[in-house]
Parts: structure tokens; sequence; C-alpha cells
């Protein structure tokens, strides 16, 4: 097995030094102008956000604003809405990456193999990532959940099954899920997919002259090769789940046990006006994603030196 | 068995699935064509005769604004981005500043940080701005969204430009303009045009900000879509006419940039 396993040399070119009699700044000048902008439009609002964390500050009640301290977390902390939102959060974002990252990956599998209207397939399924993402909960929702005309119930009909389940209210959780894995295998699938084909083919050659069955070329040649795929796609997905507002907000309208953290902060400022608690949330937020920001970056960064070779 | 029938069997497999990701849009296209008592029967009615009653409601009922909304607020955020994300990723890989890499790893940080910790201050902001329910507002909030999105991906497009023929350009004495128009741009105009399909989907699709920052006057169509969260009765063909019409620039989109569309999900990591 020794001869099968690669060693990656991490060899990283450092990056060309500026030539002299160059200024910096002539270097500098066609950056700052999205430098600056980036900074102001994102880091601001965040200073904000932390500042407004710590008042209590009710817009419905204008003159009661003041400092409160930490009482906004304690507030975040004890809700048991905003607790369960947390849960929700982590339910439904490792649910979506787990199932979309694990069906992307049969697909891309299948995709990698050569059989007859293969482009056409891949088009096929690269269709749900493309429908507007309000649009295709708006579908879910009406066109394929509802109880009494819906398709999933008109299949079950036309097959002959007596149950008529009333998908939604059965199991909320589940139908966002399922909605969500739906647009986001197709994203799973084209990453892992370029994963496969930037795979060098010769291990592979010499390994089935070898004598090597399909499954230990997966196992021991394939599956290494993919992880670093597999973690991107993971990572990105879950940046992207994290702060999925549009599946909650129409399909269950974040009822029924479903509200995450996006949604219920959108509800506690917009509905409720809790500005101070909507901040602590807020923060909590930033502060969670920046856990899995750190790992996604390392990732990037490891596949960044690596293309940098 | 036969290795040629197993090939067989998974070439039906991936049409199958295939087929099965690709029902719920066949379905939309198709019940967005059938008349409403048509589209609300159970069993459904496959073969119920075609209309574009579901299309010619949809417009009738003011779907026009928000589309317009939609179009201005995307295709100006896409075309600020990439004046500000060129010169950006010019500056991070053909002549590169010192510390590139810290630079870019900035902008991408920016995109992981979660967009609804900003949603508070930014309201606030555009309130007391008057720019609430403004269109130039929420472009000017995509362009932010969608800039580390842009540099990223123009700056691995533009490290594709080999070095070698830049430095011959510069031997034979072509000044920036030149080797920019000449030499640059022919390499980088897919890039450019992958990274701008890329940029408008994402702001095409963003419905959070719109949704709180926007209302009658700018709103944008995916906020016109949530119209459609809590209604009853018979308006399925109308509510698969105004999907299929709102995600079609995107899934034109999105087909158009398909070969860029991994490197522009992954900004740029994967090839």
């Amino acid at each position: 097995m020794a001869v099968m396993t690669r060693e990656r040399p991490a060899v990283d070119r450092p990056p060309p030094v500026p030539r002299r009699g160059y200024s910096k700044w002539t270097r500098r000048a066609p950056l700052l102008p999205a430098l600056i902008f980036l900074i102001i439009v994102t880091q601001l609002p965040f200073v904000a956000t932390l500042v407004i964390s710590f008042m209590k500050w009710n817009s419905l009640d204008p003159a009661n604003r003041g400092f409160a301290g930490f009482d906004n977390y304690v507030n975040v902390f004890t809700d048991p809405d905003l607790r369960s939102s947390v849960v929700n959060t982590i339910v439904l974002t490792a649910s979506v990456v787990l199932i979309s990252l694990v069906l992307g990956l049969g697909l891309a599998l299948l995709l990698d193999k050569k059989f007859r209207g293969r482009g056409f397939v891949r088009t096929m399924l690269i269709a749900p990532f493309l429908v507007v993402p309000v649009a295709a909960a708006l579908i879910w929702k009406h066109v394929l959940y509802n109880p009494e005309y819906g398709l999933f119930n008109g299949i079950l009909n036309w097959l002959g099954f007596d149950a008529q389940p009333d998908w939604i209210s059965t199991m909320p959780m589940s139908a966002v899920v399922l909605s969500l894995v739906w647009q986001w295998t197709p994203f799973m699938m084209l990453i892992l997919l370029a994963g496969l084909q930037s795979k060098p083919m010769e291990p592979v050659e010499a390994a089935t002259i070898d004598g090597a069955s399909g499954f230990q070329i997966f196992r021991y040649l394939t599956f290494p090769h993919l992880r670093q795929y597999l973690e991107l796609g993971g990572l990105l997905g879950s940046i992207y789940i994290v702060q999925n507002f549009d599946a909650v907000f129409t399909i269950t309208s974040g009822g029924l046990g479903t509200a995450n953290l996006p949604y219920m902060i959108y509800q506690t400022f917009y509905q409720a006006h809790e500005y101070g608690e909507a901040s602590a949330a807020g923060v909590i937020v930033v502060a969670g994603s920046i856990i899995i920001a750190t790992f996604a970056l390392r990732t990037v960064s490891s596949l960044f030196k690596e293309e940098k070779r | 068995m036969n290795p040629k029938w197993i090939g067989h069997g998974w070439g039906v497999l991936a049409w199958f699935s295939g087929l099965v990701f690709f029902a719920p849009v066949a379905w939309m296209f198709l019940t967005s064509l059938h008349s409403e008592s048509d589209a609300a029967t159970n069993p459904p009615s496959l073969m119920a005769p075609l209309t574009l009653d579901g299309y010619a409601e949809f417009f009738d009922a003011g779907a026009w604004p928000p589309l317009i909304n939609s179009f201005s607020a995307s295709i100006g955020s896409t075309i600020i981005v990439l004046l500000l994300a060129i010169p950006a990723a010019y500056a991070l890989s053909i002549k590169p500043v010192e510390k590139w890499t810290d630079v870019l790893f900035f902008f991408l940080s920016t995109k992981m940080m979660p967009v609804v910790a900003a949603l508070l201050p930014i309201y606030l902001i555009a309130q007391f701005s008057g720019m609430l329910d403004n269109i130039s507002f929420l472009t000017l909030l995509y362009c932010s969204m969608n800039l580390p999105i842009a540099v990223w991906l123009m700056r691995s497009f533009l490290a594709e430009v080999p070095k070698e023929i830049l430095e011959a350009a510069s031997i034979d004495g072509a000044g920036l303009v030149t080797t920019l128009r000449r030499v640059v741009a022919p390499i980088a105009m897919p890039g450019i045009a992958a990274t701008a399909l890329i940029c408008f989907i994402f702001s095409w699709n963003e419905l959070l900000f719109a949704r709180v920052l926007t209302g009658v006057v700018a709103g944008t169509a995916p906020v016109y879509l949530t119209g459609f969260v809590t209604s009853q009765g018979l308006f399925l063909a109308k509510v698969c006419a105004a999907a299929v019409v709102v995600s079609l620039p995107v899934l034109i989109a999105g087909f158009a940039a398909q070969d860029k569309l991994v490197q522009g999900l992954s900004l740029g990591a994967v090839k």
C-alpha cells in the first residue's frame, strides 16, 4: 500500500518582491478604493453592533435608552426561544451540509463516469441551485408540500396510498432541510466533481495494473485527494447555510420550532424592536462564524498554496 | 458481471438522479403553464391544456417595478464591483503589493461574517440618512457583499496571465495602457464575464437586506415573491409563473457561467 500514498511537497514560492524604483504607493493605489470601501461598509457596522449589544434600547421606548452591561447577553442565553434558535441553527446547518455532501459526492462520482448524455444530466443537476432561493422555498411550500393539492401527496395518490400527510406541520424541520438539501447538493457536486477531475490519473492506472479493486482505488487514492474538496464544500456550505433566512422565512415563517438565529435576529429587531438583544444575538453569531471561518480560511489557504506551487 | 453492463447501470442511475433533482423545476414550469383549476388537482393533471394566464396575471399584478428594481440593483452593483475589483486584483496579482496574501485573506474574511449581525446598524444608518426604501442604498450594500468574491475571482483569473508575456511586452516598450488593452484584457475577458455573472446572481437572489431596507418603492423581485408566503386558495399557476420569471435571469446567467461557476462559488479556490 505504501506505493500508493503520495507525498505532496509543500513548496511555497515566495511572492515576487516589488522592484526597486517602483514606488510602493503606485503599487498600492489600485487596491485602495476597494479596500477602503470594504472596511467602511463591512467593519464599521460590526463595531456598531458590538456597541449596541451593550445598550438597553427598544425603539418603541426611545426615552429609556442607556448602558445595559451584559444584560442583553444574559437575556439571549436565558431566553428559551433564542436558545432553541441556536440549537435549530446547528441542527439545520449540520444536517443540510452533511446530507448534501454525501449526495453530492455520490452524484459527482456518477458524473465522473462516461455515459451518454452526461452534459445534459449535469445541466439538469445544476438547475436546482439556479432557482432563486425564495422562489424555490415557495415552490416547495405550496406546490410540493401542500397537503391538498401538492405534488408529493398527488404522487402518493397516484401510487394508490391513502395517506395524505401534512408535510410541513408534521415534520417542519425536515421539510426545511429537504428543500435546502435539494438546492445545495448541486453546489457540493460541482466542487467535488472539480476535485475528481483534477485527480492525477497515473497513480490510478498504476494501481489498476497492480490489481487494485475499484473500492481500494476509491479508498486509498480518490478519497485522500477529495478530502480537501470535501472540507472546502463543507465549510463553504456551512458559511452560507448558517446564514440561511429565505427557507425558514418562507416555508415555516419561523414557526413550529424551526426559527434559526438569522430569523430570530430579524424578528427580535424588526418585529419586537429590541435593538440591544438583536445586537447581542448578532455578536454571538459572529463569534460562532469566526470559529467556522478560521477552519475555512485554513482550508482555502492550503488549496491556495498548492495552486501557487 | 459484464463490465459494460455495470457501466450502463451507472449511466442509468445518473440519469435517474438527474431527473429526480430536475423534477421540481420541470413541475414548476409545467404548473406555470396550467390554468389555476388544473394546477390545484389531486392527483395532479399532467396533460391539462396549456395557457399563459398565470404569467398574464403575474405581470398584471404589478410585477414590473420589483423586476426593474432587481435589475438596477443587480446590474448597478455588478458594474461598481468590477470597477473596484479589477484594479484591486491587478495590485494583488500582476504587480503585487507587499503582503498581498494577507490583503487577499482580509477580503475573504469579510465574506465569512454573517450579514445578520450587520443588519441592525445598517438599518439605522439607512434610517438616519433617509435612505430607507431607496434602491441606491441597496445597490451599495450589494457591492460590499460581492466585492470580496469579485476580488478573489479576478485575482485567480489575472494570475493566469503568463509573466513571460508581460515581460516581453515591457521589453518591447509597451506602456501600461497598451499592456492592459492588448495583453491583459484578452486573457482576462472570460474571467471578467464570469465574475460579473456570479455577482449578478448573488445580488439578484438576496432577500434579507432587501426585505428589511426596502418597501413599496424599492422592493426587489424576491421581496415581491414573499407576498406569496401566506397565500391561500387558487394561486399555484401564478406563483409558479412568478418563480419562473424571477428565476429566469439566474438560470440564464448560471448556465452561461457554468464552466466558471465552481471557481466562483469557491472564491477561486477550485479550478
